[in-house]
């Protein structure tokens, strides 16, 4: 039998700011600052994808299973 | 039909072209046996980041998204955004959900989230009701496909009314069928490749050219807002207000929480090699959530354009936008990735329904010693049902209201969520109280759901998902997603009833799964033994 692991690791709590900042409308419902004259509302959202990227991609870094061996 | 030749030329044999692929994916990685049902459905199980990224990605970026999302976008402005925080927010919420279906999928042999509420709940009730939402909210997603390629079609002037002018659709849907049902899971893996790679070559083009042809994006905004200002529709605009808010936010956060419900989806995870593999394609499918934003902009560049939907169909303006801005020969090539991106969606869509018909229904209830021959059959032939169905579906009916139903789909497959993902962490509910909660949650959907209307489409019921509060008696104009309500409904009346079965001794379901099955990878000997179901 193998090592029971577990998926717990204090990173996965990382997970929750991309989950929680696309939530909040007040932080991106408004017309400006533009840029390349898309309003805030979409450049801003579309920006959020970069964040999702970025944070799942480092939780997916620290928690694989080839790198960390108990 | 005359100004469309050259489009409908660059269509077919683009269309034809890639068809020919997947009949040529039956012999791709092609397995010893495809008369099993694993090998059939999810393809020997053996797909790697890279197939399962196309794969996943192929199934939830559907033809209907490109062409329904602009819509919204055309229709009502910002509100139609939604599917951009929503393909956000997805991802890290089921990072860690998808992984543990996986593991235990892996161990107990499970295909279906059906199959999953059976072995963790013990309860064959429960699996037949989580089984037959998942078919229910599955159908009209499939017909939603139809209704991408119909629109592509309606442009080029070869739909419309009549039979002999659904032809095309239903050659289109002969092709599918043919291919799903000689060669699985392969056949859309491959064409997913190339529909991706047609579809980013498009949208590429189109953000760039289309823009600078209306004047930038300042005009293509500017427009925008003075439509919605002129419209007496008071949620409208390139922003959201005080009353639509709640509804985006929990419109995207319902639709996040479903998505990995559905079956296909479910059958595209279960398709990958091990856990990395998921965990990676977490991070790298939202890729696609660019695309997807960018393509929902094409709904203002529509507007831009002054671009007039085909009859009141809608879902035609991103189609009459590329006929009228791009040359003819490009023009095809935009329809075919539309159509193309059609195909993938539907053959996995139909090839999850008929796993959970064949696994949770026939083998459960109809034929209990079926051999895994029987099965695989079974399900190859539920599957070209389920199509046809679909293809009936859209014949018979008006294409707005399989949009309508494709948001009760949503609303229902939302249902199952207490059982299957949240039964992926905690065996704390008791069978009765889920099956409780699922029948009170359906039933809040479908009445919430009865009461909404739309003035637009000239709907009384059923006209969409945003539910006013006010109805509710609550002094505000604000409007909530109906499935968000009807899922607090059923997560309350699980927990109270299953409260109320513990305190009356009610016999629960034995679980057949243990803390380690949800954690085991490739690998380990328990997912090896469990994964040669193919030479049983």
């Amino acid at each position: 039998m193998p090592d029971e692991k577990s998926d717990r690791s204090p990173w996965n709590w990382l997970l929750l700011v991309p989950i929680v900042i696309p939530l909040l409308p007040f932080l991106f419902n408004a017309d400006e600052p533009r840029l390349f004259g898309f309003p805030l509302f979409y450049w801003l959202q579309m920006a959020f994808i970069l964040l999702g990227v970025g944070t799942t991609t480092l939780v997916y870094q620290m928690t694989k299973r080839g790198r960390r061996r108990p | 039909m005359s100004g469309h030749v050259t489009e409908i030329v660059v269509f077919t044999v683009l269309f034809l072209l890639v068809s020919g692929m997947g009949f040529v994916a039956a012999r791709w990685r092609r397995p010893a046996d495809l008369a099993s049902l694993d090998e059939w459905e999810l393809g020997g199980r053996n797909f790697g980041a890279w197939i399962t990224w196309f794969l996943v990605g192929g199934d939830l970026y559907t033809a209907y998204t490109f062409v329904a999302v602009p819509a919204l976008l055309f229709g009502a402005g910002a509100a139609g955004f939604f599917a951009v925080p929503y393909t956000v927010i997805v991802y890290p919420l089921v990072f860690l959900v998808m992984i543990r279906l996986w593991s235990v999928s892996h161990v107990h042999g499970l295909v279906t989230p059906a199959d999953f509420v059976r072995v963790r709940f013990g309860s064959p009730t429960l699996a037949l009701l989580v089984a037959i939402t998942g078919i229910v909210a599955t159908m009209p997603y499939i017909a939603l496909q139809l209704v991408g390629i119909e629109a592509v079609l309606k442009t080029m002037g070869i739909a419309g009314g009549g039979f002999l002018s659904d032809l095309p659709l239903i050659i289109a849907f002969v092709i599918l069928a043919a291919y799903t049902y000689q060669s699985g899971l392969r056949a859309p893996a491959l064409i997913a490749f190339v529909k991706d790679v047609l579809i980013y070559v498009v949208i590429m083009v189109a953000i760039i050219y289309i823009p600078a042809r209306l004047g930038g994006w300042d005009v293509i905004f500017g427009r925008a807002a003075e439509k919605f200002a002129a419209t007496p529709a008071p949620n409208d605009g390139v922003l959201l207000n005080a009353n639509n808010q709640l509804q985006y936010v929990t419109l995207a956060l319902g639709s996040a929480l479903a998505l990995f419900l559905y079956p296909h989806s479910v059958t595209g995870v279960l398709a990958s090699r091990n856990r990395d593999v998921i965990k990676r394609n977490m991070s790298a499918l939202p890729a696609y959530s660019l695309l997807l934003a960018l393509i929902a902009l094409l709904g203002y560049m529509a507007i831009a354009a002054g671009v007039r939907p085909i009859g009141t169909d809608g879902n035609t303006v991103v189609p009459v936008l590329f006929d009228q801005m791009f040359p003819d020969w490009f023009a095809g090539v935009a329809f075919a990735a539309v159509g193309i991106g059609a195909l993938v969606p539907a053959a996995i869509m139909s090839i999850a329904a008929a796993n959970l018909f064949t696994r949770n229904i026939y083998r459960e209830y109809l034929n209990k010693n079926a051999t895994d021959a029987q099965e695989a059959n079974v399900s190859k032939v539920t599957s070209l049902v389920v199509k046809v169905g679909a293809v009936l579906f859209i014949l018979g009916i008006d294409p707005q209201f399989s949009i309508d139903l494709q948001l009760i789909g949503g609303v229902i497959i939302l249902q199952t969520l207490p059982s299957v993902a949240i039964g992926l962490f905690t065996r704390w509910f008791h069978r009765g109280g889920l099956i409780a909660g699922w029948i009170a949650g359906m039933g809040t959907g479908m009445v919430l759901l009865y009461n909404i209307s739309n003035p637009v489409t000239d709907h009384e019921h059923f006209g969409g998902s945003a539910f006013q509060l006010a109805k509710l008696g609550l002094d505000t104009k604000m409007t909530v997603y109906a499935g968000f309500l009807a899922l607090i409904v059923n997560l309350v009346v699980s927990v109270l009833g299953t409260l109320v079965a513990r305190a009356m001794r009610a016999p629960d379901g034995v679980d057949g799964t243990k803390p380690g099955h949800y954690t085991a990878d490739e690998g380990d000997p328990r997912v090896k033994d469990l994964d040669l179901s193919g030479s049983t």
